[in-house]
């Protein structure tokens, strides 16, 4: 599919970033550039202990600091109308802000500091020397005691399943059982959870950045006893979140705490180590994968058991059993979880929840598999494939997963592929290793809200409190507006990022272009009708008679769709009627009935080379190939960045991340972006997306599937698995390192 | 402690305008100043100990973290900041690579990203006299500077083109850069 840059309106063109000019110049204002008058500085003191009390704090010391301000402490932390320990809905969860002096885990807020510059603030709080009531922490995966619990994940069941097990394993002639662990890893988005929070009265300006403005605002209205709408949550610009920042964080309503106590407008930003720990993590997991087949490897039974790790003070689970509901066929399934506690921070969704850590240790077991049965993997999960989702029976909105395996396999050049392990090595000594695994995301829709306006200049005004974090709402929504409104882009201005407009919905969970997009489609088809309904009745007007349907919205003209030589501008029809603008909302939510009869998910094929250095064990990718099929592309620029992220995502759950506590003290002894591996630019050297082309006429009236969370399903194991063809060894212990490709 | 405010006088150029500054506290560092005394927030604060890089800058035409700079150190010192990049609305062929070759998601990282690639290609040794640059040596060269959104196949790509347009520019016409976009859609 030949791709040219073009630039102009409207929906599949692969136009570059709106918001790009602003960025590359520095003119794009985070949260944390925000700078009222009178601005003061908070930072906060994060316990060093996991488990305990706080008896002691050197108030004294800290006050007397030149530029302290105050120090917020439990005993005189403004009080709040809720309590932060109140779970009034599963997502409300626990925070900790400073209602005791209980510590729960490593890293909790224990104390804030104001000054009126950043160094005393800073200084302020490294005076205050915590005395504690130390308890020896849980720290380690089911130390603390298993438990089976209500739900998993997003409110997904615990368990799940069809068939009888122990019939198909009996009737298989290879099985294959293995435990699989995945890391606890954490977020970093390159811009740390922040706020600067400003009161007049009883109205708060917050400055944060925000996957779900709505959803702050809401939150804050309970903890602060003050209506929603005295509340502004603005965020133009988000400097990543993955999960982190879709429910406001501790810190985040810290600052806001600190303003108010203060009087002053307040900034508090988190340091680094402190986004390890309570902003939210992926919960390492263990995982059990019993998988019998036939000799030809068509499955006969398929289980999936996964503990994972939650605190000892909430609920969230991460859901690695999700994967084997949706993606092979097989006359057995079950997916179960258990759980268990330890003094962490509370774990929370982190891109492809569930499915990124279930992913890995399904796909590694399907090679597995493909090794007993000595059948190439490529043909193992064709043989498996799913025409039906398997535990429910429904069909799919539509799934293009078979293309995506056959035009990955031939640019990667799959059939190449030696069987046997150890069989490749480059012109350097270094083993050559290929694999593949399949991605898989469900196409899920929150509710969201758009006002479209049309004005007498014939230009428009769209408004959603949608949020772009990097996938690109900017352009996309804007986009989907001009083909609505039959304008072109250049006429077609956008506002997103303020909690003051329209419920935009959630800009995570893959759902955020579905929504929004959805609802500023049906907001820009609505004040169409509105504008062709003020036409269509005006007998001065060419289109008199036509009736609503009658009409179509083109190059910012209505025409008859009969005639199309009969047509009128905007401005025009506007100005007869008298009216400045015409404005009407839409909405953007999963349609009931269809959500119902049809399974919709986002599928590829991410295929994987990997040198490994037989001495030293040290593993690179070195080709990835993905092939995604996620419905209609908005915008094939931003799509490939939105896969290629992700599979280096994938390509980090393989190889990089790995938070690392000290089991004695609780704390994380890598809680930096040195000691705590993410990819660099050095650890890609190619990567590759087929966009597959997929239409779907069932997901939403824009046929448009979520693509942020697919790229790192599939990459994971498609990792795991060349590993181990280059070297002969199943690392199942994810990351996989040198350390353990040399035992 | 007993640490009194202090009145300590600095002077440095940034972007291009000399600037005499009194630091109220000699703990200030460069990024803080930028940030939160000069209103320049283009360079990000992503971890504060230089293992980043959404804080580089350029200080007498080398990239350094600025988060890991004393301002009271660099006193008489030449800085650049994302800010004055541009000439005017005509963009540094750096940015405009990063643009066409959609070389960034979120954009937190990308001030620190386009002023390492400046300084990068400046620094020479990406190419073999008078070829293209090396994607190999581009990757190696930017690896000091985190994109977590993961957009480093358009951030090599867009380093390349800067290199090739700058390395263009300097050959033939050495008063006028272009806009960037001298090589087909990275895709």
């Amino acid at each position: 599919m030949p791709e040219r840059q073009r630039h102009g309106s409207s929906i599949g063109l692969p136009l570059t970033r709106r918001d790009g000019p602003d960025k590359v110049t520095g003119a794009a204002r985070y949260s944390a550039d925000i700078r009222p008058d009178g601005l003061v500085h908070a930072v906060m003191a994060t316990s060093t202990i996991a488990k305990g009390r706080v008896t002691h704090l050197d108030l004294a010391a800290a006050e007397a600091h030149p530029g302290v301000i105050a120090v917020m402490t439990p005993d005189n932390a403004p009080p709040l109308a809720k309590s932060p320990d109140e779970k009034d809905n599963p997502f409300a969860f626990r925070l900790n802000l400073l209602q005791d002096h209980t510590v729960r885990y490593a890293g909790q807020p224990i104390a804030v500091v104001v000054a009126t510059t950043l160094e005393a603030a800073t200084e302020g709080a490294a005076l205050l020397s915590p005395g504690y009531e130390s308890e020896a922490p849980t720290i380690g995966l089911g130390e603390g005691g298993i438990f089976t619990p209500d739900s998993v994940g997003a409110g997904s069941p615990t368990s799940d399943g069809t068939g009888d097990m122990e019939a198909g394993l009996a009737a298989a002639d290879a099985r294959v059982t293995a435990t699989y662990e995945t890391a606890g890893q954490y977020h970093n988005p390159l811009e740390p959870h922040c706020s600067v929070a400003e009161w007049d009265g009883d109205r708060l300006t917050l400055h944060t950045p925000s996957q779900a403005l709505w959803i702050a605002k809401a939150r804050l209205a309970g903890f602060f006893g003050i209506p929603p709408e005295n509340i502004r949550v603005v965020c133009h610009y988000l400097g990543g979140g993955f999960g982190s920042k879709g429910f406001l964080s501790p810190p985040q309503i810290l600052g806001i705490m600190a303003a108010k106590l203060t009087g002053r407008p307040v900034k508090l930003v988190t340091r680094r180590e402190q986004m390890f720990g309570p902003v939210g993590h992926r919960s390492p997991t263990r995982q059990t994968l019993t998988l019998g087949a036939t000799r030809d490897g068509a499955l006969t039974a398929l289980g999936h058991h996964t503990l994972s790790q939650t605190s000892a003070y909430d609920d969230f689970f991460e859901a690695s059993g999700l994967v084997a509901r949706h993606l092979y066929a097989s006359p057995a399934i079950s997916t179960t979880h258990e759980g268990s506690r330890a003094d962490i921070g509370t774990p929370i969704f982190m891109r492809a929840p569930g499915e990124a850590s279930g992913s890995v240790a399904v796909e590694s077991a399907l090679d597995e598999l493909a090794l007993a049965l000595d059948i190439d993997p490529l043909d193992l999960r064709l043989k498996n494939y799913a025409e039906v989702e398997p535990i429910t029976g429904r069909p799919f909105s539509s799934k293009a997963l078979r293309a995506c395996y056959a035009q990955g396999a031939e640019r990667f050049g799959w059939d190449r592929r030696p069987r046997a392990p150890r069989a490749m090595r480059d012109t350097d000594g270094l083993l050559v290793g290929w694999g593949m695994g399949t991605a898989t995301y469900p196409a899920g829709m929150m509710q969201g809200e758009a006002r479209a306006t049309i004005r007498a200049d014939g230009t428009a005004l769209i408004e959603t409190a949608a949020q772009d974090m990097g996938q690109g709402a900017w352009t996309v929504l804007a986009q989907i507006a001009a083909d609505g409104l039959g304008l072109s882009l250049d006429r077609v201005t956008l506002r997103i990022g303020d909690s003051d407009l329209p419920n935009g919905g959630l800009a995570g969970g893959s759902t955020g272009t579905a929504t929004s997009g959805t609802a500023v489609h049906a907001a820009a088809q609505a004040v169409i009708a509105q504008l062709a309904d003020l036409a269509t009745t005006d007998p001065a007007s060419p289109l008199y008679g036509a009736g609503n349907a009658g009409v179509t919205a083109s190059e910012g003209r209505l025409a008859r769709r009969d005639d199309p030589a009969r047509s009128e501008r905007f401005g025009d029809i506007l100005a007869r009627a008298g009216k400045p603008s015409v404005a009407a909302k839409g909405q953007g939510a999963g349609e009931p009935a269809s959500r119902k009869t049809y399974a919709m998910h986002a599928h590829g094929a991410v295929y994987a080379e990997v040198k490994v250095d037989p001495d030293l064990g040290q593993v690179r990718v070195t080709r990835l190939v993905g092939a995604f099929a996620a419905g209609r592309i908005v915008n094939p620029r931003l799509v490939r960045s939105q896969y290629e992220g992700g599979m280096i995502w994938g390509l980090s759950l393989a190889l990089h991340e790995h938070a690392a506590h000290d089991r004695r003290s609780g704390r994380i002894v890598n809680a930096n972006l040195a000691d705590y591996h993410v990819p660099v630019s050095a650890d890609l050297p190619s990567i590759e997306t087929i966009l597959v082309e997929e239409h779907d006429p069932h997901v939403n009236p824009l046929g448009i599937k979520g693509v942020g969370e697919l790229g790192i399903t599939g990459t994971a194991g498609a990792i795991a698995n060349a590993v181990w063809h280059a070297t002969g060894v199943r690392v199942r212990e994810i990351p996989i390192t040198l350390d353990k490709l040399l035992t | 402690m007993g640490l009194s405010i202090m009145s300590i006088p600095i002077t440095l150029t940034v972007n291009g305008v000399r600037r005499e500054i009194v630091l109220e506290d000699a703990r200030v560092t460069l990024l803080d100043l930028l940030r939160e005394r000069l209103d320049l927030t283009g360079a990000k604060k992503g971890c504060d100990r230089g293992q980043c890089g959404a804080c580089t800058i350029l200080v007498d035409g080398t990239r350094i973290n600025a988060c890991l700079a004393l301002a009271v150190s660099h006193d008489g010192a030449s800085l650049l900041t994302i800010e004055g990049l541009a000439d005017g609305d005509v963009l540094h062929p750096v940015q405009a690579a990063f643009l066409d070759n959609d070389g960034f998601q979120c954009g937190f990282c990308t001030p620190g990203q386009i002023l390492s690639a400046v300084a990068l290609i400046g620094e020479g040794g990406l190419a073999e006299e008078g070829g293209p640059a090396d994607p190999e040596r581009v990757r190696e060269g930017m690896s000091g500077n985190l994109c977590r959104c993961g957009a480093y196949a358009g951030i090599t790509q867009a380093v390349l083109q800067a290199h090739a347009a700058m390395t263009h520019a300097a050959m033939h016409a050495p008063d006028v850069l272009p806009g960037g976009n001298l090589t087909e859609d990275a895709a």
